[in-house]
């Protein structure tokens, strides 16, 4: 479809430099006011293999990927003979002179006359991309200087004129592609972050200072940001041994006053699931982000799928208050990252953000996130007034007890994994366990009260409710602009936390819609089985996807129509 | 001043006998003779009954899970370097449940004790081996006799040049006390393996057994040289050495990370200048 926004596919071979080609281009077109959606596809391998980094952007909000290819940047034969079918009508090959091409419209690049060495190959592609969608050459230098000011002036001239001859030679040449329409004008600042940069960002406004991890695509990047990010905040951070390390790291640190978090995904959390359960009974708080990809077991190590709903939901053994959160896009990964660290913090709860490898992946242009507007992190209880009377496990009507911090007064915090007393003492005592269990339950409601309500987007009463979580929001929100004018009335209803579920907050929504139609990333449609469990609402139509990639609106729209059918 | 009657006196679950009651009253010794408030102390413990021991003592407490007592530990450390954390538990927990994490944390070494209570068998869950069990010894659960090789702690942390090796035995008191209270001034991961005699499952390892072999390190030993160290730490048979067996100044992983000079992670607050320069750095 040709509509303002293009769609913009480099591939090649891991280590061809695609991510450095895409990541630039995303960055100029971010300064220059565009919108983008990024979507990274690559395969579990170092070097070698297919992988692509897709750019769709355009002057207007652009919300999910989608398959069809304005502009294919191969840098090998494998990515022409396996993309040329997807080139739109005004699409466009651009490809060294050294690969077979189909009878497409292409700009075959003379890599070796642009550029001295194969090293400036990647600058190259970059001059040539951003000349064919007419993108400032300034904007482009300044990030091409930025690049390469460490390795000293010659290195940044010699990138340059690379860059420079690159951009000039595309406009010497004729090729059908016209620019990209102006940018808004007035669009303001703007920032360019995947989700997991932003779930990092989101952690430290949320006053995180400790972070434990072992490594696990995709959720590693939330700590290498993290790691980068918080040496300004004098974060402390440790690769741990193992997963069941970095959880109880955690939980150790929380009980000595950190703000911590642990990332993975869902094969390192199956290992972190006894810690989550001590969270729950030393009544601690700690964020733990899981971010999806297919299993079960190893899956698709590198690909897409929101099917871990059901294990973070359940994980740890014995009943115990959580919050889990799905965020749709990067902002949300920055506001709801802060809010689990309060949320966290507030109810002495493991608090989780379950994201996946689209959205871990996937770069977006926003506005800078508005710092001032955040809640200051709680304040922690240093000095108790009961002072040596302190107890850690004091029974209050909300739940909640007051949690003092080792080490700073004379109280002393007693915290057991047994079932315990109110100063944190095991008990065999019965009926002291069932207290206890009924005031850590009772934190719950609190949680449901404070639960963040699905967002509802399109008219009252629709004809067609999709009903998705987490970052299947774009896709949704693609559908419903493609549905607007026909006859079909739709409406998205999207889930951002998705525990506790308060059905008050959404129940109208589901009653009122003619038919609901539930889209998410599993085979077997857990939340639709969650929202029937905790509200008896039924939701029978249910569009899954579960074969590594992210939702699209075509692949919605066909799963309408079989619906339909 | 802070005396051992401030670490309190409780009624404990233990087996009358057990080596448990004698490091109870050890580590409150050394931890009243370093003149540490039980309030600036935080023992960590695992799961079994070993990790019951800081029940029955005031202080600040984290009982955790089976084998976990080392990375809460850690954890707690590194948010509050002004805190003594203690890890105490048992062999099973320590060194079979928890033996990734012994590992890691002797190449870690952060300033954190550990106080392994090792009666070479698993007695909360009633006599099964433990990774200390001497081959051949058989249990309920292991009728044929042990058929592994009992895992050397000491010997292993010796190896990986841990700063502070002891070997101390539950019979000698006053002795472990020393240990502990050296082990908690030693600035990195210290390791004190305590023999312990289990009077209900162990019926190999008793307290004359130990009594005949246990011997007290003199000044010829020099912990400071490993092959010597090295040779100490694999005696054990018909003679056991007790005392400091390995000893090096390797600096504490403290010393690598500059977060911390800013204090404990509980007293700071939110640096919104710094966000706000991350932020932007994403333009």
């Amino acid at each position: 479809m040709n509509g303002p926004d293009i769609n913009i596919v480099i591939g090649g071979e891991a280590g061809q430099g695609l991510v450095t080609v895409g990541d630039t281009l995303s960055r100029a077109l971010t300064r220059a006011g565009y919108e983008i959606v990024v979507t990274q596809d690559y395969m579990s391998r170092i070097r070698g293999g297919h992988n692509t980094f897709a750019i769709r952007t355009g002057p207007d909000p652009v919300s999910a990927p989608t398959v069809d290819i304005d502009i294919l940047v191969a840098l090998d034969q494998e990515s022409v003979d396996l993309h040329a079918g997807q080139l739109t009508a005004r699409g466009l090959i651009v490809a060294g002179d050294d690969l077979r091409l189909p009878d497409a419209p292409c700009l075959r690049v003379p890599y070796r006359r642009l550029a001295p060495k194969p090293l400036y190959d990647n600058v190259a592609a970059l001059g040539v991309l951003g000349s064919a969608v007419c993108n400032d050459l300034s904007i482009l230098e300044r990030l091409v200087s930025e690049a390469f000011e460490k390795k000293g002036p010659e290195v940044v001239e010699a990138n340059l004129s690379v860059l420079r001859a690159a951009y000039a030679w595309v406009r010497e040449q004729e090729h059908p592609f016209a620019c990209m329409p102006p940018a808004p004008a007035d669009a303001g600042p703007r920032i360019m972050l995947n989700g997991n940069e932003a779930i990092a960002l989101g952690a430290l406004a949320g006053g995180c200072d400790f972070l434990s991890f072992y490594p696990m695509t995709p959720g590693t990047s939330v700590a290498l940001a993290l790691i980068d990010k918080g040496r300004e905040t004098g974060l402390v951070a440790e690769q741990a041994e193992d997963e069941i390390a970095a959880v109880n790291m955690a939980l150790g640190a929380a009980y000595a006053g950190a703000r911590a978090i642990v990332s993975t995904s869902g094969g390192g959390f199956a290992l972190m699931c006894e810690g989550v359960s001590l969270a729950g009974m030393l009544e601690l708080p700690v964020v733990i982000v899981v971010a999806q990809r297919p299993g079960p077991a190893t899956g698709l190590p590198t690909r897409s799928e929101q099917a871990d709903l059901n294990l973070v939901l359940y994980a740890g053994h014995g009943e115990f208050p959580r919050a889990v959160f799905a965020p749709g896009g990067v902002e949300d990964c920055f506001y709801l990252t802060h809010r689990a660290f309060e949320l966290a913090e507030r109810y002495q709860s493991p608090a989780f953000v379950l994201t996946d490898q689209f959205l871990a992946d996937s770069y977006r242009s926003v506005a800078p996130f508005d710092l001032d507007a955040l809640p200051e992190p709680p304040e922690h209880l240093l000095r108790p007034e009961e002072g040596r009377a302190y107890k850690r496990y004091r029974i209050t009507e909300d739940g909640v007890s007051p949690r003092a911090i080792p080490g700073f007064s004379e109280a002393l915090v007693v915290s057991d994994s047994d079932e315990h007393t109110e100063d944190g003492k095991l008990t065999e005592d019965l009926s002291v366990r069932t207290a206890m269990q009924d005031k850590r339950l009772r934190k719950g409601y609190g949680l449901i009260e404070e639960a963040v309500p699905p967002d509802y987007y399109g008219p009252d009463r629709p004809d067609l409710l999709l009903v998705c979580w987490g970052s299947t929001l774009g896709a949704a929100l693609e559908t419903l602009r493609r549905l607007e004018g026909r006859r079909t009335r739709a409406a998205v209803l999207h889930f951002r936390q998705v525990w506790p579920l308060n059905g008050r907050q959404f129940l109208p929504f589901l009653e009122e819609a003619a038919r609901v139609v539930m889209v998410e990333g599993n085979s077997t449609g857990q939340l639709a089985a969650l929202i029937r469990q905790e509200t008896g609402f039924l939701i029978d139509n249910l569009i899954l996807r579960y074969d590594g990639l992210p939702f699209t609106a075509a692949f919605i729209l066909a799963g309408l129509g079989s619906l339909d059918a | 001043m802070v005396g051992m009657e401030d670490y309190g006196q409780f009624e404990t679950a233990w087996c009358p006998g057990c080596g448990n009651h004698a490091i109870l009253k050890a580590v409150k010794k050394a931890l009243a003779g370093l003149g540490l408030a039980p309030h600036e102390v935080l023992l960590v413990t695992g799961i079994g009954q070993a990790a019951k021991a800081p029940l029955y003592m005031n202080c600040n407490m984290f009982t955790g899970l089976h084998g976990r007592s080392l990375p809460a530990a850690t954890g707690a450390r590194l948010a509050n370097p002004g805190l003594t954390v203690i890890a105490e538990s048992g062999d099973g927990c320590s060194y079979g449940e928890g033996g990734n994490h012994f590992l890691a944390a002797l190449r870690r070494n952060v300033n954190i004790t550990l106080l392994a209570h090792d009666n070479q068998v698993y007695g909360l869950t009633k006599g099964q081996a433990s990774p200390t069990t001497m081959q051949g010894m058989k249990t309920k659960a292991q009728p044929f006799g042990q058929p592994s090789l009992a895992f050397n702690p000491v010997a292993v942390a010796a190896a990986m040049r841990a700063g502070f090796v002891a070997r101390g035995f539950s019979g000698e008191i006053e002795h472990l006390a020393g240990l502990i209270q050296e082990a908690v001034r030693h600035p990195g991961f210290a390791l004190v393996d305590i023999l312990q005699p289990c009077v209900s499952f162990n019926k190999l390892n008793t307290f004359s057994w130990y009594k005949e072999r246990v011997y007290r390190l003199g000044p010829e030993h020099d912990p400071t040289d490993f092959a010597q160290a090295m040779s100490k730490a694999q005696e054990f048979g018909e003679r056991i050495p007790i005392g400091v067996i390995a000893r090096n100044d390797r600096p504490p992983f403290e010393a690598g990370v500059p977060g911390l000079a800013r204090g404990p992670l509980a007293a700071r607050s939110l640096d919104r200048d710094a966000l706000r320069r991350i932020v932007e750095s994403y333009a």
